[in-house]
């Protein structure tokens, strides 16, 4: 018997967690904070991770947008085989996000054409990743993308050869060419193995982890920690104006790739981490 | 610091638009003799209040413009990240002034503005040249008129 989810609650709930994303920013990213600001010893850069915080406050108290970029609305869907959607899904989830940038005030930050760059007005189209599970779950992931960050990240498809220290440098390499623009502190997500677009995918995938939860395999949670110290350590600090705190974390994820590959992805978020989820 | 006065909102394409007029001979929908310039795109206005979230967006970006606006009287920017060696060199030569607001804080500095009025390009939504009045807004000098830079000397955005 196939569980059945209707139009009208697929694009509800797509519109409260385009609001939430946006408001709330999540225990773990505050939890990560207040332990940054305990190891500043910079006067400035504890005064931006304070602001930063009180920042949070006013924005789920008074249901206010954390940044001023809401994003473009990335939405990833986990569908279980025995659900049943009774409608077109990409037209709900459209609609949900239409609904929920208008219903929320949230900034109409998407153009139609990457050239001739129209604003489409209501923040669509969303970007839809749909992956089929076993089961009759329903899972809705709302990513609030904001570009400050977007604009920071890159791909490189390296030689096998180049091994971890050569995506260790290049992962270096595009914090470094962020600098400022990014708004540190960063929550970086690397992607390596698959294709070029699939390790640009589960870069993405690896922004979507709690903060603090390493990779299960012990080599890539090494990798992780040896990451997030390195970034730290090139002194770029909040808001890229010096300290300790460039990185609230470092998250890879991996893929099976080719014999001759060795794609990377480096996908940036900064501290307003947007994303909320639900399960149907 | 604080700054307390008025601020006019423009971002790339209203940057685009305000160098083409000049270019153009025509007026400017803005005053920009002695004013300062918030590189910043806000959140629509909830009910009831002034002005939804606001923030810096990255400078940089608006870097091929700015000699220009510097040239024809603009008095200050606030963005946020370094400036081009252009941009550095014209503010030396007119005497302006660069500050940075703190990136991701919008919900806070939105708080500030007591009053926001659409001016110009209404066309370009929240890129729009928007008036503002703000109070209590916090900044910190980026770049000065002697060139002093608060991302180091000698270093520029490229």
């Amino acid at each position: 018997m196939k569980r059945s989810i209707p139009y009208f609650r697929i694009v509800n709930v797509v519109a409260e967690l385009c609001m939430q994303a946006n408001w709330q920013l999540g225990e773990d990213v505050i939890k990560a904070l207040r332990k940054a600001r305990k190891q500043e010893d910079q006067e400035l850069a504890r005064e931006i991770i304070d602001l930063i915080l009180e920042n949070a406050i006013i924005a789920s108290t008074e249901k206010v947008p954390l940044c001023q970029d809401t994003g473009m609305a990335l939405v990833f869907l986990q569908i279980g085989q025995e659900v049943e959607i009774e409608g077109n899904l990409s037209a709900a989830v459209t609609e949900g996000v239409k609904e929920g940038y208008s219903q929320g005030y949230l900034r109409k930050s998407v153009v139609s054409d990457p050239f001739i760059r129209i604003n489409t007005g209501d923040n669509t189209p969303p970007i839809i990743y749909t992956e089929m599970v076993p089961g009759d779950e329903f899972k809705i992931t709302v990513f609030a993308k904001g570009f400050g960050s977007e604009n920071s990240g890159a791909v490189a498809m390296l030689p096998p050869a180049a091994g971890e220290k050569g995506m260790k440098e290049f992962v270096l390499q595009t914090i470094r060419q962020g600098g400022s623009n990014a708004c540190p502190p960063l929550i970086v997500g690397v992607g390596v193995g698959g294709t070029m677009d699939k390790a640009a995918s589960i870069s993405k995938k690896a922004l979507l982890r709690p903060l603090g939860d390493s990779h299960p395999q012990p080599h890539i949670a090494r990798l992780e920690e040896e990451l997030f110290q390195e970034i730290n350590r090139l002194g770029i600090g909040p808001q890229g104006l010096g300290g300790k705190t460039t990185a609230l974390a470092v998250h890879i994820e991996t893929y099976p790739t080719h014999i001759a590959g060795l794609p990377v992805a480096v996908s940036v978020n900064c501290h307003a981490h947007r994303y909320a989820t639900f399960n149907l | 610091m604080v700054m307390e006065g008025i601020l006019y909102t423009a971002r790339d394409e209203a940057h685009k638009k305000m160098v083409e007029a000049i270019s153009r001979g025509e007026d400017l929908p803005i005053p920009l003799e002695n004013q300062v310039i918030f590189y910043a795109g806000p959140t629509p206005a909830p009910p009831g209040k002034v002005i939804g979230s606001i923030g810096p967006t990255t400078s940089s970006r608006m870097d091929s413009y700015t000699p220009v606006l510097l040239a024809h009287g603009l008095r200050g920017m606030i963005g946020k990240g370094n400036r081009s060696r252009q941009v550095v060199n014209a503010i030396k030569k007119f005497g302006s002034v660069y500050f940075i607001a703190i990136g991701g804080i919008a919900a806070l500095l939105g708080k500030k503005v007591c009053k926001c009025e659409l001016v110009a390009y209404p066309e370009l939504g929240p890129e729009a040249i928007y008036r503002l009045e703000v109070k209590d807004f916090p900044l910190l000098v980026g770049i000065d008129y002697q060139g002093n830079n608060i991302y180091g000397e000698d270093n520029y955005a490229t």
